[in-house]
């Protein structure tokens, strides 16, 4: 049987991390996936919602499911925070009764951030990417404590030749970003990025790896301010290294 | 209630806090969790788990029937020979107060820690009307000399070093005080106690009120609510009708989640249960017991149901702890005497959305107050709906958002809507950053986005993973 897997690329992924996209397409590919990209998707209306426009955040979902509603297979995103935002919230968006609620229900049980899918779906932990470098995990909050995501993002940096994983003091303490609130609370934003950025620091690391795009724009932005070397990388770029530095 | 401000503004708060303070928060809390996670794990998970569950199903059973407890409670009460006053606000209650210290010609009242009374400002009413109020918890004493409120639910001067409270033991009380905790104690041990004896009127809250007995129940960690409750010729209880809990059985379960979130302690060093006044000329005690039901926005916050599980709060304050924006701000910043996560859900209820919509927005939604809620409240579930009223207005309350916000937010969604817009504006803005790009980045954003780059860089908008994707397609046309 042909394994399908739809691309939710998230609008911060299309924005900010084509490389990212590309390398996810090329690993799904390698561990036998058949990949499709649904063209007319657009943004998951999170942005919305969790700044309490849940009219315009019910358009937008509606949007996304009627893209990927009639899809087939896995839907795969390279983000915890949007899975979240389509697995938990999409639901409550809509009446229960509603086809679109029936929809939302249906859909989120087949959309899958990319580390439960590597780890759940394809039981995939070592994916033969070499990474000879000292790397430390920070801990999306929503993949995390919304998804539940703890150990699978570890688990396969650990499956990664060459690859010391260090400890981050603080790995589950938010980086700050936290959508809006960066901006309508700049100055708490920063007080809890520049935390985030000296524990990096601390470790000795030379890449801090997270899986989700608002909290590497943050991290990688605070650590190229604060003029660190340390490098943000999504992991996707470590799963599909071969040795080098991409 | 005057001591509160017409409306919060986070951010100019934010910019109030002294630099030092977040990092001695920030000591104080994790010693706290460190204590808490020690007894959780001695548990271990599973029967913590249960416990939280069990906690979170006896406070919404309470809720659910929080007219039927309320009513036996104050049976209980009135039965044992106590007074029940019913008080719809702050106004209300602080009227209630005032009567009962007017009928005793009450000229001094001390004080147990009470967050029912923070909340009502109850202190400014009674100086108003000429009493002398004195806050015998040692935090609650110390900040009241400061003339500050708490900074923390749970320990209101925790983020003072013994030098700052030596230096104020100095200047306020005029006596030799070193900067050493124990001989700190000791002075605030002798002033309390003249004034103990000396005080017509013992005020406290409570934590639980156990409606089969009729009980109120306050836990602490020092003497001083023992002696509120029991020196002074008169007892008044301000307790907010959320507080009431079924029975015994009850309590057992929320003492244990209460005393290990909070200080990180199987049991605090005091629990105290009042079951009425003196039944006999041989019982000691108050000759008078007053319990003052409060409701203050309580059953409003009962009715909407997206929103009640609020009320389901023992004051813990391990949602403080972790959360990394009071870590970061402290407890002032939040302009309201409960602060943190569940101050936040209480302060907007209660306060309303013109008063306090600033403050669902001051969170970043990680959820770990919702994990390590000991009553399960899910927080930013409620946070999400009260930005959704801010904004949108809904049952409770109409919108209070300014307009050119909506404006934006329809234009935003209608362009994300429409895919060939999001691209043709994805396009736009990639090649209007062109001045603005340094590298991979943006050092400088135009208003509002310069809130971002005050802090840190943007990325470039880079969006080549549709036109890779079409060109990669065109070049495997036909294979697969």
């Amino acid at each position: 049987m042909v394994r399908r897997a739809q691309l939710f690329i998230t609008c911060l992924g299309d924005q900010f991390f084509p490389g990212v996209l590309q390398r996810m397409v090329g690993l799904l590919e390698r561990l036998g996936v058949q990949v499709g990209f649904p063209a007319e998707q657009t943004c998951c209306g999170q942005p919305f919602f969790n700044s309490g426009y849940w009219s315009q955040a019910r358009d937008l979902a509606a949007k996304w499911l009627r893209v990927f509603g009639r899809t087939e297979g896995a839907i795969v995103s390279p983000s915890g925070s949007c899975v979240d935002m389509v697995r938990h919230h999409y639901p409550r968006l809509f009446p229960p009764g509603t086809p679109e609620h029936r929809l939302a229900i249906e859909t989120a049980a087949r959309t899958f951030e990319l580390t439960q899918y590597l780890a759940h779906e394809l039981k995939a932990i070592e994916v033969g990417a070499r990474f000879p470098h000292r790397v430390t995990y920070h801990a999306s909050c929503h993949l995390l404590r919304g998804l539940g995501v703890r150990e699978e993002p570890k688990a396969l940096l650990g499956g990664v030749q060459g690859l010391e994983l260090i400890p981050l003091p603080g790995e589950e303490t938010c980086c700050g970003f936290g959508g809006v609130f960066s901006v309508i609370y700049p100055e708490v934003s920063r007080t809890m990025m520049e935390a985030k950025v000296q524990a990096i620091d601390s470790t000795g690391a030379d890449v801090v790896v997270a899986c989700d795009a608002g909290c590497l724009m943050n991290i990688a932005g605070g650590l190229r301010k604060a003029g660190s070397p340390v490098r943000a990388m999504h992991l996707i770029e470590v799963l599909t290294a071969g040795g080098g530095m991409p | 209630m005057s001591h509160l401000p017409a409306s919060i503004d986070f951010r100019a708060n934010v910019r109030q806090v002294p630099p030092a303070l977040p990092a001695a928060v920030q000591k104080a809390t994790a010693k706290f969790l460190g204590t808490r996670a020690a007894l959780v794990d001695a548990l271990g998970h599973d029967v913590w788990q249960a416990l939280r569950q069990a906690g979170h199903d006896l406070r919404l059973h309470a809720l659910d029937n929080l007219d039927r407890y309320l009513e036996q409670a104050e049976r209980q009460v009135l039965k044992a020979g106590g007074h029940v006053h019913w008080a719809r606000d702050a106004a209300e209650a602080q009227r209630i107060v005032l009567d009962i210290a007017g009928q005793h010609r009450a000229r001094l009242a001390v004080k147990a820690k009470s967050m029912a009374t923070e909340e009502i400002g109850l202190n400014q009413a009674l100086e108003t009307a000429g009493l002398r109020v004195l806050e015998t918890d040692l935090g609650e004493y110390i900040v009241q000399l400061k003339g500050v409120g708490p900074a923390h639910i749970v320990v209101p001067a925790f983020h003072l070093s013994t030098e700052e409270i030596a230096a104020l033991f100095r200047e306020k009380l005029g006596v030799e005080a070193p900067a050493e905790a124990q001989q700190l104690t000791q002075i605030a041990r002798v002033k309390l106690r003249e004034e103990f004896l000396r005080a017509d009127l013992g005020i406290s809250g409570a934590n639980f009120l156990i409606a089969e007995t009729g009980t109120i129940v306050t836990v602490t960690n020092e003497g001083n609510g023992r002696m509120c409750c029991t020196v002074p010729p008169v007892h008044v209880a301000v307790v907010g009708i959320d507080k009431v809990v079924p029975d015994w059985e009850s309590l057992t379960v929320l003492l244990k989640l209460l005393a290990r979130s909070a200080t990180g302690q199987k049991l605090s060093c005091y629990t105290q249960f009042i079951s009425g006044p003196p039944r006999s000329e041989a019982e000691t005690g108050p000759k008078e017991l007053h319990l003052v039901l409060l409701d203050n926005g309580r059953s409003r916050i009962l009715q909407t149901a997206e929103t009640r599980e609020t009320l389901l709060c023992i004051r813990c304050g391990a949602c403080l702890n972790v959360c990394p924006v009071y870590n970061s701000v402290g407890g002032y910043a939040y302009g309201y005497p409960i602060s943190g996560p569940t101050g936040v859900l209480f302060a907007s209820q209660i306060l309303g959305a013109k008063a306090a919509g600033a403050l669902p927005f001051a969170s970043t939604l990680c959820g770990a107050c919702n994990d390590i809620c000991p009553v399960k409240i899910p927080i930013t579930d409620i946070l999400l709906q009260l930005r959704h009223r801010v904004v949108e207005g809904d049952a409770q309350e109409s919108a209070v958002a300014p307009y050119r916000l909506q404006l934006a937010a329809q234009l935003g969604s209608f362009a994300l809507a429409r895919p060939w817009l999001y691209r043709l504006g994805s396009r736009l803005l990639a090649w209007l950053q062109a001045p603005l790009r340094s590298g991979d980045w943006l050092l400088r954003l135009p208003p509002p986005f310069n809130r971002w780059t005050m802090a840190r860089p943007f990325p470039a908008f880079a969006p080549g993973f549709r036109a890779w994707w079409r060109s990669r397609s065109h070049h495997t046309r036909g294979r697969s």
